[in-house]
């Protein structure tokens, strides 16, 4: 690995698959547990010799399952946990991805999405997980869901992955797409100075005064350690504050709005996105990931070509930019919406951008990328 | 972006040309101060199987990962020809063992060179394929300076085998220059 300094940063070449997780433990996770799947699996084997050198734990379970098992188990015991998939075991995991929600307990989950849907394409690019990652668990809950298009951008965003996971007690889900986990670019690793790492909330009173799900002072209770001495009880069924079950109507109605209110009382400060040149624009396009890179070039030739279009790009997709997506919607005479699959994306923007012009996808499941000329081609036809 | 430049390395798999990629992408990055990228292509087989690597170099950050437009290929079995001589420009440089490769398509610029026989005979491990065909291809392009090449591929060769892979790489680029100079 070519390892210069530029200002104190050191300049690295890694692909994606490696980004996320040296990240994750700069983030300082120190537990990972998984079933290798491509295209995902560089991650399992980095940490598997990356974890032991930092005094963490590597685990390869018996399946994608366990691993999310094994995830919510040890990040109860207060340590900064992370696991890494790609569809199919992303569909595997759903189960324990509500329980972790349900339960409450702060894990990272990268998804590196190829094409599907079952096996599908085990190493070629795919993005359509994406409504999977929102819905797919049963039952309401609060989401959050990470999609850099950048390696620097990705290294920065694992991070604050961990920082949200911890700050709101809940799976974060960072979702690469195959082109942005194999592919390897220069990156500046920024210094620690640069960041603050965030731990969850944990409780200030003593084991005999603890309760588990007090949200008296905040929407978020604080968790204790797992063997520090607090005794709790913690269920997959509806509870109360005690962590023990209940059918309770009322209580159910307000944890389970309590539990919503983690994202959407905090949006300013978990959204994120980027907006080139959407000022102006006649023709909006929405993309993500690496699609959003094929955007940037086709908004560019675009322009050359005298059409005024401009790029949102999602970088958290949940919970996703509406207000920015209305702002685009309302300027613009038409919205492409470029996804590597065959429409998802393309229904948040239908449903929130307000846009009285056409909304117009460009979709691709074949593994190959989109190219920026096929994205052009969709803003020539709105302009 | 006229120092836009796009790279493609075909070979089957067990020949190290995923290595040689990540090379030439570091060699642009490290001694060039230039941006570069590298994205391998999976394939179910590991070994045998056909693969390539794609590198793109340019002195702006590059946005779209993949290729559009390919300067220069390098191929090293007819397989991977078949299956991965796409998008390549129109004045392209391709640069093939013609004991490998018996067809390709001749609008293209083609350099025919016994990689692999230059690499039997001088240094007598197949290993130092990639290491020779880097010091050809050096040769061949003039995106970076070959010394950069050069220096990116000591760094990263395994301890120990330092100067046998810049012997290969020097075989590689007298030898393409030979070829060039006969016309």
């Amino acid at each position: 690995m070519p390892q210069q300094q530029n200002n104190g940063r050191r300049v690295v070449f890694w692909p994606g698959n490696e980004v996320i997780p040296e990240a994750a433990i700069a983030a300082g996770c120190r537990f990972f547990a998984g079933y290798p799947i491509t295209p995902s699996s560089e991650m399992a084997h980095i940490m598997s010799r990356r974890l032991p050198q930092v005094g963490g734990v590597f685990i390869q379970m018996e399946d994608e399952i366990a691993a999310m098992g094994a995830l919510i188990g040890a990040s109860l015991t207060g340590e900064k946990v992370m696991t890494a998939t790609s569809g199919p075991g992303f569909s595997l995991k759903q189960e324990n991805i509500g329980y972790a929600s349900m339960i409450e307990v702060p894990c990272v989950v990268v998804n590196v999405m190829r094409g599907g849907p079952s096996t599908g394409l085990p190493t070629a690019l795919g993005q359509s997980d994406i409504m999977q990652a929102r819905w797919g668990t049963h039952g309401d809950r609060p989401v959050i869901a990470l999609t850099p298009s950048y390696l620097d951008e990705a290294y920065m965003e694992t991070i604050r992955a961990f920082n949200l996971a911890e700050k709101f007690r809940m799976p974060v889900f960072v979702l690469l797409d195959e082109v942005i986990g194999h592919l390897s670019e220069k990156i500046e690793i920024p210094d620690p100075s640069e960041y603050e790492l965030v731990e969850r909330p944990r409780p200030k009173v003593p084991p005999e005064q603890y309760i588990p799900y007090d949200s008296s002072e905040s929407d978020i209770p604080p968790l204790a350690d797992y063997f520090s001495g607090y005794r709790f009880h913690m269920t997959g069924l509806n509870h109360d504050k005690t962590g023990f079950p209940t059918t309770n109507p009322a209580i159910c109605q307000a944890e389970n709005e309590r539990m919503m209110r983690k994202v959407d009382a905090h949006l300013s400060e978990i959204e994120k996105y980027e907006e080139y040149l959407t000022e102006d624009a006649d023709v909006g396009v929405i993309a993500f990931g690496s699609t959003a890179r094929a955007a940037m070039v086709a908004v560019n030739d675009a322009r050359e070509r005298g059409i005024k279009a401009g790029l949102l790009r999602p970088i958290t997709l949940w919970p996703f930019p509406e207000e920015a997506a209305r702002n685009l919607g309302k300027r613009s005479k038409g919205i492409v919406v470029p996804e590597a699959n065959l429409g998802q994306l393309i229904y948040e923007v239908q449903r929130v951008a307000g846009c009285t012009g056409p909304v117009v996808g460009v979709n691709k499941v074949g593994g190959v990328p989109i190219y920026p000329g096929e994205i052009l081609a969709k803003i020539e036809e709105l302009a | 972006m006229s120092d836009h430049f796009e790279a493609r390395f075909a070979a089957v798999g067990g020949q190290g040309i995923l290595l040689a990629g990540e090379i030439l992408a570091v060699a642009a990055i490290s001694f060039e101060g230039k941006y570069a990228l590298d994205s391998p292509t999976y394939t179910a087989q590991v070994r045998g199987g056909p693969t390539k690597v794609d590198v793109i170099i340019d002195s702006e950050r590059i946005q779209f990962p993949r290729t559009t437009a390919i300067d220069f290929m390098l191929c090293l079995a007819q397989r991977s020809w078949n299956q991965f001589a796409f998008d390549l420009k129109e004045d392209c440089i391709v640069l093939i063992d013609p004991s490998l490769v018996h067809e390709v398509d001749e609008r293209y610029r083609i350099y025919r060179l016994p990689i692999i026989e230059i690499t039997k005979k001088e240094m007598k491990k197949m290993v130092y394929t990639s290491a020779v065909s880097l010091g050809a291809m050096a040769g061949l392009t003039n995106v970076l300076n070959p010394e950069s090449i050069r220096k990116a591929l000591l760094q990263k060769a395994p301890p120990g085998t330092e100067e046998p892979n810049m012997k290969a790489f020097k075989l590689g680029l007298e030898a393409i220059k030979q070829l060039m100079a006969s016309g």
